[in-house]
């Protein structure tokens, strides 16, 4: 330590107070969460800067003094925050506290979060509420898991403005290299997770290096101080210039009006607009903005809590987000997300959860996960494909599919109605944001609208039907080039499976399209079409307990993937009939290479359009080599297997 | 929007959430200043109206002119008003500080039994209090919805997640939620909109002509007077600006040990 005076001399604290304590009025306030590994000093670091910007309360200091000193204890700064007796005696923060403090600038809520992976729901609870975040590594320990897992999750959480403060430089003789290190190390993993922070500063919380003012035991460092850096965060602006969401709250019948409560969530609303809302189709008009003694205004934006009238009466109720309607929301049934699991059981498949989005509440399950996170290492948990869950404390990318409709946005465009949480019995257990996605707009697709059946089931359920069958309901789908054999295995791998007293049965490229799909045409867009419905279909038969086979040239990968996630997992067995296209030129049963050559018929798959091979299917068969009689023994040997895993008795 | 606003329109938005969701709900209103502008925000929230019951937990030993400035708001504004009581613990006088109680004993029973009392004799689900994060510190660690079994424990050690404005709103039948919309305002937050909104307020928090004023009211025996020659919203704004006394240090029964508060608030208190 050096000679000069350091700040929590009595005579810094009052030139301190001098600077802090003069009277204005606060312009604003922002919230800031202190995060980072437990023991890492956040606590102290809190209590530090509240002295040395001259912010505690009279007699707080020398109360704590004497509440350490009466039980034996060495005074910590931390006291101040960690105001739980128990706290107190296990020397760590367990809940998120907020206190309050002011510089010249603005009025600052300091929010600080526990560090110790127990209590993550703690920190999130913390962390979610705050604009700004300042992330505490200690310079001995240098960047720990839960470092790591704060700066993933407070991406996750929404918040951009993150400085990091390496504490403890003390223990580190205030060692440039060491500061330097962690700074290299940390700032690698923040942008692999997509973070950009601010700055990083050294600092002794205890001592109160770099926190107030300058530090003279590192004049290496030239940057700001922890209070300059508070100064430039930016007050989150309200989103008033994007598409108008107003999520209906609730419905009052006050002095016989009917009024529909709710909170702008973006955008403005005015007086004479035309609202939809979603998710449906209804649409009124604005007749009036209520609020109690406020200047009336004829318009309201984000932030504001407000009541509406209308013009015509609809039936409208809470859950409902009225929009402009050719801006409004996305109104589907499934989305995908990037979600975080807080609770103490695991997010399962094939169990139903309550979601809650701003106002909408509504029974979903998981579709499919494509991959869950360990939020400290970035690495893929695997897990066996039969065993798909979300453990606690980690982070998933997912499908959430919902039982009815839900106005949603993509939470890079609009924040508010772009996350969700989930509720697992009584408790919020989960948080998740909207990722990117093709979703369809309104009317052009009715794929994912008409998907609502899918939870219509009746009391016969799928175990009772495999029971009864001797087997679960499968899609076999065979892909490959025209001629490649697809026909002959389906109709051959049928004929045995009747045989062997199973429901089969086959949909063929031909007599579909001479029927269901005679409308369509070969553009890759009626292609896609096709499939759709050729998927759809062969979906009832899978619900209805039968091995439904398809032989489809089903050249683009998207589509059949989209197939795949329609059904249950395991269910879909895709079969990649493999000949080489000079093979099937070859052979050119139906004679139709040799038109495509011509140019007589056009988009023909091989030969004037793509086709994308399978990279990921179940079976491979090499039907340039083999028989058609081995290609169906392949297939019978894989469903057995199959059949056994799913452990399905009779 | 300025800060007032957002902390002003955070509150009806919450206030409008328990209304939704709670089927029987009801409002603690200590004639204070805090729970006042809860009982204005309510107003704000539901465009005039105070859509639930008042309940007042009256220990009997509050300052006189408490309960008939109570009566009056009561009348002018409409109010539903409930009263509970501890008659059982005032008749056996077991009471701070002529009976044998502690402070911290006779808050338990006067104020959190009297409550219990209410809140089960007329079934609440949901209960609206005025508490806020910097009173003190076991407040700053509490949720918007924070449950309460049925014994009106406060497991503080695990809370519900609170995040992106959901809030805990199933629970198990017995237990019931405190719902706290003003948890992120401060005093200061608290006089500044008194002032914004020219709101009535009980006197008794302006300087009388002995230079005094109560800063923070609850039972006479167990509440201090301030010096202080603020007589006006604006004068009280411009000292709480200048001071570094915590609101509570008139408070007496806080003080009877380090966690004497905790212990309180576990047990269920405001």
């Amino acid at each position: 330590m050096n000679g000069t005076a350091r700040s929590g001399d009595p005579a810094h604290r009052d030139s301190v107070n001098k600077i802090f304590m003069q009277t204005y009025a606060p312009s604003e306030q922002l919230k800031i969460v202190i995060v980072g590994h437990v023991d890492h000093g956040k606590s102290t670091f809190v209590g530090r800067l509240f002295n040395d910007t001259g912010s505690l309360p009279e007699g707080k200091l020398e109360q704590l003094q004497k509440i350490a000193e009466r039980r034996g204890v060495p005074f910590e700064w931390a006291n101040l925050m960690d105001a739980l007796q128990s706290e107190r005696d296990q020397n760590i923060t367990i809940d998120t506290a907020q206190i309050w403090f002011q510089t010249k600038k603005r009025q600052y809520v300091i929010i600080d979060a526990p560090g110790h992976k127990e209590f993550l729901k703690n920190m999130v609870t913390g962390a979610a509420n705050a604009e700004a975040a300042l992330l505490l590594i200690d310079a001995n320990e240098g960047v720990q898991e839960q470092s790591r897992r704060h700066g993933y999750l407070l991406n996750l959480l929404g918040i951009r403005q993150i400085a990091v403060l390496v504490n403890k430089m003390d223990l580190q003789d205030y060692s440039q290299e060491r500061f330097d290190s962690i700074e290299a190390e940390y700032r690698k993993f923040l942008v692999s997770v997509g973070v950009v922070p601010k700055c990083f500063i050294p600092i002794a919380a205890k001592m109160g290096d770099n926190i107030a003012s300058h530090s003279a035991a590192m004049p290496w460092y030239k940057g700001p101080t922890v209070l300059d850096t508070l100064d430039d965060f930016k007050v989150a602006a309200l989103p008033t210039d994007q598409p108008l969401r107003f999520p209906i709250q609730d419905v009052y019948r006050f002095d016989e009006r009917r009024i529909l409560a709710g909170r702008i969530e973006s955008g403005t609303l005015r007086v004479g607009d035309r609202l939809t809302f979603f998710p449906g189709t209804k649409s009124s008009t604005v007749k009036t903005i209520e609020r109690w003694n406020a200047p009336s205004r004829d318009e309201a934006s984000a932030g504001e809590s407000i009541g509406i009238t209308l013009t015509e009466q609809i039936f409208v109720e809470r859950g409902a987000v009225a929009a402009l309607e050719n801006s409004g929301p996305f109104d589907l049934v499934r989305f995908k997300a990037r979600l975080f699991w807080l609770g103490r059981q695991p997010f399962r498949k094939g169990r139903s959860y309550k979601l809650k989005l701003a106002t909408q509440e509504v029974e979903c399950e998981i579709e499919s996960i494509h991959r869950v996170i360990d939020s400290s290492t970035l690495e893929t948990v695997s897990r066996k494909e039969n065993e798909m869950f979300i453990g606690r404390n980690e982070v998933a990318e997912l499908v959430i599919r919902t039982k009815r409709p839900v106005a949603f946005d993509v939470h890079a465009d609009i924040v508010s109605t772009g996350r969700f949480v989930i509720v697992d019995g009584l408790e919020v257990s989960g948080g998740g944001i909207i990722a990117e996605d093709n979703y369809p707009k309104r009317n052009t697709d009715p794929t994912t609208r008409s998907e609502n059946i899918f939870w219509s089931h009746g009391k016969v359920t799928a175990p009772h039907r495999a029971r009864r069958n001797g087997h679960p309901g499968y899609i076999v789908w065979l892909t490959g080039l025209s001629g490649s054999g697809k026909s002959s295995i389906a109709m051959e791998l049928e004929r045995e499976l009747f045989n062997m007293g199973k429901n089969a049965y086959v949909l063929d490229g031909d007599n579909i399209r001479h029927g269901l799909n005679s409308d369509l045409a070969f553009s890759p867009k009626d292609r896609r079409e096709n499939i759709r419905r050729v998927g759809e279909v062969a979906k009832l038969f899978v619900d209805a307990g039968v091995i439904c086979i398809t032989a489809f040239i089903s050249p683009y990968r998207e589509d059949r993937d989209m197939v795949r996630s329609m059904i249950r997992e395991g269910a879909f067995i895709e079969v990649f009939v493999n000949a080489p296209l000079e093979v099937c030129e070859q052979r050119d049963v139906k004679g139709l290479y040799a038109k495509a050559r011509a140019n007589q018929i056009k988009e023909f798959t091989g030969i004037s359009a793509p086709y994308e091979p399978p990279t990921n299917a179940e079976i491979d068969l090499k039907t340039g080599e083999q028989t058609v009689t081995e290609s169906v023994t392949r297939i019978l040997e894989f469903l057995h297997l199959r059949a056994e895993e799913d452990e399905i008795s009779i | 929007m300025d800060y007032l606003s957002k902390l002003e329109q955070q509150s009806i938005y919450i206030m409008r959430e328990a209304f939704n969701k709670f089927e029987n709900l009801a409002m603690l209103w200590s004639i204070g200043k805090d729970s006042t502008v809860l009982l204005w925000l309510a107003r704000k929230a539901f465009l005039g109206h105070v859509p639930f019951p008042l309940v007042h937990v009256d220990t009997t030993y509050k300052i006189p002119s408490m309960i008939e400035y109570r009566d009056r708001i009561a009348r002018e504004w409409k109010l539903d008003l409930v009263v509970g009581k501890n008659t059982e613990v005032l008749e056996s006088g077991k009471t701070f500080p002529n009976g044998k109680a502690t402070r911290v004993e006779c808050c338990g029973t006067l104020k959190k039994d009297a409550l219990k009392k209410v809140l089960e004799d007329h079934g609440y689900n949901g209960v609206i209090v005025g508490v806020r994060r910097d009173e003190e510190p076991t407040r700053a660690k509490e949720r918007y919805f924070s449950p309460r079994d049925k014994n009106m424990e406060w497991n503080v050690e695990d809370q519900p997640p609170e995040l992106w404005d959901q809030f805990k709103t199933d629970f198990e039948k017995g237990s019931h939620i405190r719902i706290h919309p003003l948890l992120h305002w401060t005093e200061l937050n608290i006089w500044e909109y008194i002032e914004r909104e020219n709101m009535p307020i009980i006197p008794l928090y302006f300087s009388n002509a002995n230079g005094e004023r109560y800063r923070s009211l609850g039972c006479a025996p167990c509440t201090g007077i301030i010096k202080s020659k603020a007589s006006t919203v604006r004068e009280i704004i411009e000292e709480l600006r200048n001071t570094k006394t915590p609101e509570r240090a008139g408070r007496a029964q806080d003080k009877e040990s380090e966690d004497a508060f905790e212990k309180l608030r576990r047990d269920g208190y405001m």
